[in-house]
Parts: C-alpha cells; sequence; structure tokens
C-alpha cells in the first residue's frame, strides 16, 4: 500500500466521527443552540477532513484548488447560516436550555 | 480505494437516513431546517467521495455548486415575512 | 455484496421512504424541509446513474430554487396553523381509492417497468452509437448538448415555452409584495452575499462555456444564476424601478423569442425548423444558450418572487421587492 493511500484511509477514517457526531447532536441534544453547535463540526472537520484525504490524492494543483475551494464555500456557509439561526432563534424568543 | 470511498459515502447516506428523525420530529421549524443544512453538507462529502470513486470530475461540480448554494435555503427562511415558527408536532 | 451496490439500494429505499414520508407529512414546513432532502438524495441519484448533466440542473434547482420557492410559497399561505390539513371523514370512494391504488395500480406500473427495462438490458449503450456518428456535424462536442440544442431542439424550445407560460400564470394571479423583511440585515449575512454573487457569475459562465463539450449548459447555468439573484433580493438589493417594464419582459422572453425566431429562420432556409446550416450550427446553439441563459435565470428568480411587478411604477408605494435582482 502506497504512503499517500495510507493516510487518506486514515485522514477518512478520521472523518467519520465528526460526521457521526454531528448527527448524534442534531438527534439527542436538548435545544436548538446546542443543535446548531453539533451542526458545525460536520461542515467544519467532517467535510476538511475528506478534503484533506482526497487533496493527497490530487494528480494536479487545479485539482486541489477545486476541492478547496468546495470546503471552504461549505465553510462560510455552514458559519454565517449558524450564525443567522441563532439570530432569528434568539429574536423568536427560544431559551436556551438549562439543566 | 474505490471500495473504501463508496463504504465511506454509504456511512455518510445512512447518518442522512437517521437525521431525518429531527425533520420529522422538529419540534420547531428552524430544528427541521438545522437538519437540511447538516444533509447538504453530507451530500457535498458524499458527491466528492463518489467523483473520486468513479474518477468523474464532472461529479465535482455538482458537489461546488451545492457548496455555493449551500446557504440559499437557510437564509430564505431567516429572511422571509415570518409566520408563526413554534409548531408543535 | 459489492459496497456500490448496496450504496444504491440504501438511496433508493432512502427516496422511497423520503417520498412517502412528505407526501404523507400534514405539517407543510416538515413537508418543505423533506422535500429539500429529497432533491439532495435525487441529485445524488443522477451522479449514480451516469448522468451528471441531470444531477448538475437538480443541484442548482434542487439547491437553489425549489427550496426558496416553497418555503416562499408556504409565508404567502399565512400562519402555520392554517397550513396544517384538517382530516375529514372519508367518503366510500376515498376509502376504496386507497386499496386499488396500493393493491392494483402499483403492482401493475411495476411489472410493466420490469419488463421494459428487462428489454433495455440487451440494448445498453441505447443511441450512444448514433450521436457520435453525427457528433462532429452537431455543432456541440457533448453527446447531451447535441440532443439538447440539435437533434431534439424542437423539445428544448417547447421547455422554454413552458417556463415563460408558467411566469405569465403567475404574473395573472397577483402583484409581487414584499416578501422579506427590508429592515435588519445582518452584516454577515451582507458579507456572505457579497463573497457568493461573484462567484456564482463566474461559476454560471463556467457552466455554460463547458456545456460545449463536457456536463453543463443553459439550464444549469441559468438555474444557477436564478439562485444568485434570489441571494441578492434576500439581501435587500432590487431592480431599479426604470427597468421593471420593458426591459424586464424582454429579458424574461428573449431566450424563447431567439428560439423561435431561429426555427422560423431555418424552416425558411432548409424546409425543417431547427436544422442548422451545418457551418452555422455551433455558432446558432451558443447564441441560443446565452439567451436562454439569461431568460431562464430571470423567469425562475421571478417565479419565486411570485407576482407581477407593480402596474404604476411612478407611485413609490411599490415597495415590493423587485422581479429580479441586479443584472
Amino acid at each position: 500500500m502506497l504512503l499517500s493511500d495510507l493516510i487518506t484511509t486514515l485522514l477518512l477514517i478520521c472523518s467519520l466521527p465528526f460526521f457521526l457526531a454531528g448527527t448524534l447532536g442534531l438527534l439527542r441534544f436538548p435545544d436548538l443552540y446546542c443543535r446548531l453547535h453539533a451542526l458545525t463540526k460536520a461542515d467544519n472537520l467532517g467535510l476538511g477532513l475528506v478534503v484533506l484525504a482526497l487533496m493527497i490524492q490530487a494528480d494536479s494543483w487545479q485539482v486541489v484548488i477545486r476541492l478547496l475551494l468546495t470546503w471552504l464555500l461549505v465553510l462560510v456557509a455552514g458559519a454565517t447560516v449558524a450564525h443567522l439561526i441563532a439570530r432569528k432563534a434568539q429574536q423568536d424568543g427560544h431559551q436556551p436550555w438549562r439543566r | 480505494m474505490i471500495e473504501l470511498y463508496i463504504s465511506l459515502a454509504l456511512i455518510l447516506l445512512l447518518t442522512i437516513a437517521i437525521g431525518l428523525v429531527r425533520v420529522l420530529r422538529g419540534p420547531t421549524a428552524t430544528d427541521r431546517m438545522l437538519a437540511a443544512q447538516l444533509f447538504g453538507t453530507t451530500a457535498v462529502a458524499i458527491l466528492l467521495l463518489l467523483g473520486q470513486a468513479g474518477g468523474n470530475t464532472a461529479i465535482w461540480d455538482v458537489a461546488l455548486i451545492f457548496a455555493l448554494l449551500a446557504a440559499v435555503a437557510a437564509v430564505t427562511f431567516v429572511r422571509r415575512k415570518d409566520i408563526d415558527t413554534t409548531t408543535e408536532t | 455484496m459489492e459496497p456500490a451496490l448496496i450504496f444504491d439500494l440504501v438511496l433508493l429505499l432512502i427516496l422511497i421512504g423520503l417520498a412517502w414520508l412528505l407526501l404523507a407529512s400534514t405539517d407543510l414546513f416538515r413537508a418543505v424541509v423533506l422535500f429539500i432532502a429529497f432533491g439532495l438524495l435525487l441529485a445524488l441519484a443522477w451522479v449514480r446513474l451516469g448522468a451528471p448533466d441531470v444531477a448538475l440542473a437538480e443541484a442548482a434547482i434542487g439547491a437553489g430554487i425549489t427550496g426558496a420557492l416553497l418555503l416562499v410559497g408556504l409565508g404567502r399561505l399565512g400562519s402555520t396553523e392554517r397550513c396544517r390539513f384538517s382530516r375529514a371523514p372519508l367518503t366510500f370512494l376515498q376509502r376504496l381509492s386507497a386499496p386499488v391504488l396500493v393493491g392494483v395500480m402499483i403492482p401493475s406500473i411495476s411489472l410493466i417497468l420490469l419488463l421494459e427495462v428487462h428489454q433495455l438490458a440487451g440494448t445498453t449503450p441505447g443511441r450512444q452509437g448514433l450521436i457520435n456518428a453525427f457528433l462532429d456535424v452537431s455543432g456541440s462536442g457533448h453527446g447531451v448538448t447535441a440532443v439538447l440544442l440539435n437533434f431534439r431542439a424542437w423539445d428544448t424550445l417547447l421547455e422554454k415555452g413552458v417556463l415563460l407560460l408558467a411566469l405569465i400564470t403567475i404574473w395573472s394571479l397577483d402583484q409581487a409584495r414584499p416578501l422579506f423583511h427590508q429592515e435588519d440585515i445582518s452584516p454577515q449575512l451582507m458579507g456572505l452575499a457579497r463573497l457568493l454573487l461573484p462567484l456564482v457569475i463566474v461559476v454560471a459562465g463556467f457552466v455554460l462555456w463547458q456545456g460545449d463539450q463536457a456536463p453543463g449548459g443553459a439550464f444549469q447555468s441559468g438555474a444557477l444564476l436564478s439562485a444568485g439573484i434570489l441571494l441578492a433580493i434576500l439581501v435587500g438589493y432590487s431592480l431599479p424601478q426604470r427597468w421593471q417594464g420593458l426591459s424586464l419582459r424582454l429579458l424574461l422572453a428573449i431566450g424563447f423569442g431567439v428560439f423561435l425566431l431561429i426555427a422560423a429562420a431555418t424552416l425558411l432556409y432548409s424546409g425543417y425548423p431547427l436544422q442548422y446550416p451545418e457551418h452555422l450550427a455551433g455558432s446558432l446553439i451558443l447564441l441560443i444558450e446565452l439567451v436562454a441563459t439569461a431568460s431562464i435565470a430571470a423567469l425562475l428568480a421571478a417565479a419565486v418572487v411570485g407576482g407581477h411587478p407593480p402596474d404604476d411604477l411612478s407611485t413609490p408605494a411599490a415597495k415590493a421587492p423587485s422581479t429580479s435582482g441586479r443584472r
């Protein structure tokens, strides 16, 4: 097995917990604000690690840029949407969950 | 390697299936929208993996378009003249 | 079993389950979100079927326009309480319809489809050979574009007509009303829009241009642009009022109009509508795609806004968001 394949495999396996955690958080966390927090893990690290893993396999720099652009766009969209939704929830009068 | 990509894509697809529970349960409209946002990100990851597995870069264009438009539905949701969003199910 | 096969089966099951859930949902907002998810998965299905052209269109339409269209439409219905269906007691025929549908129609349709697919199995290349044989005289280097804009251009012409007709219907219903909060735009949202809008335009251009050689083309590009216009409207941009009259209508109709003119001209020249002269085919396809992109972008965005521009443009009372954003 090539070294690059090994690194890709490791990175892909590392990305999995973040997607699983995002879904688990979405289902199990008690309120909207907590779920929002779970969600952004998948955007940032989950997709980030997948992109990194595929960048190692890329055979030209154009492919690397394309992957990076896709990730950055999701990142920017995810961050802005998280902010907008939290703001709207606050304006709507959602109370954060307390134990 | 191709088996690895597809298997990972399969697991991500299953996380979407599980996440659907949040859409069904709600309780608020905002919760449902959040789930859709997560599906968008997951779909981008699946498309990137499928593209790598199939060696077809046209699939990455699809992923790029998803990434570009990832915010549109949620922004519409936040910005539209609002109706009551706290529907209990 | 191969992972690819399991992936396809799981995708298929989720799609069917999702379709059922969203049709059976009594909460319309839930149905809209399920539909957005359905669009995402449908794009994956097209990718798995080896149809990236359709997947691109589904991505641009599903991620950008349909979600927004349905959310805006839902907002127009009024309070969410009224958006729930009430279940009236079923009549005898309604009771009968479920077993007929499930017991008779679905099995018979499945059987017919199965037989069709079984017959297709022997002829997998389909028309690929025929398309490839004529590709170099079609004026396009990509089979799908050649089919859409040359071999079967008639269908595409009618498709443009249908879009225009749909908007005429929408405009005949009502005047556009303000759909979005005009005040209180988050600076982060402004920043996102300023970052995304130029990128959307560049990528739309890329998708259009690429349609000559690879998956892409006017519809995908137009749908992407319309999502960009929608984003611009969402952050408060609007079309200047002096352009909301004739200029806007020209923009909406130019795609269909130019296509129709070319059909008429080729009818006179060669005796068949849309049979391009060989040396002009490439240029004509490019011209049609360019104007079609502009029209599709404006038509889809106008459909989301959902209503004609105010009749009396001089009154400043027309605070309605413009029918399509900046140009």
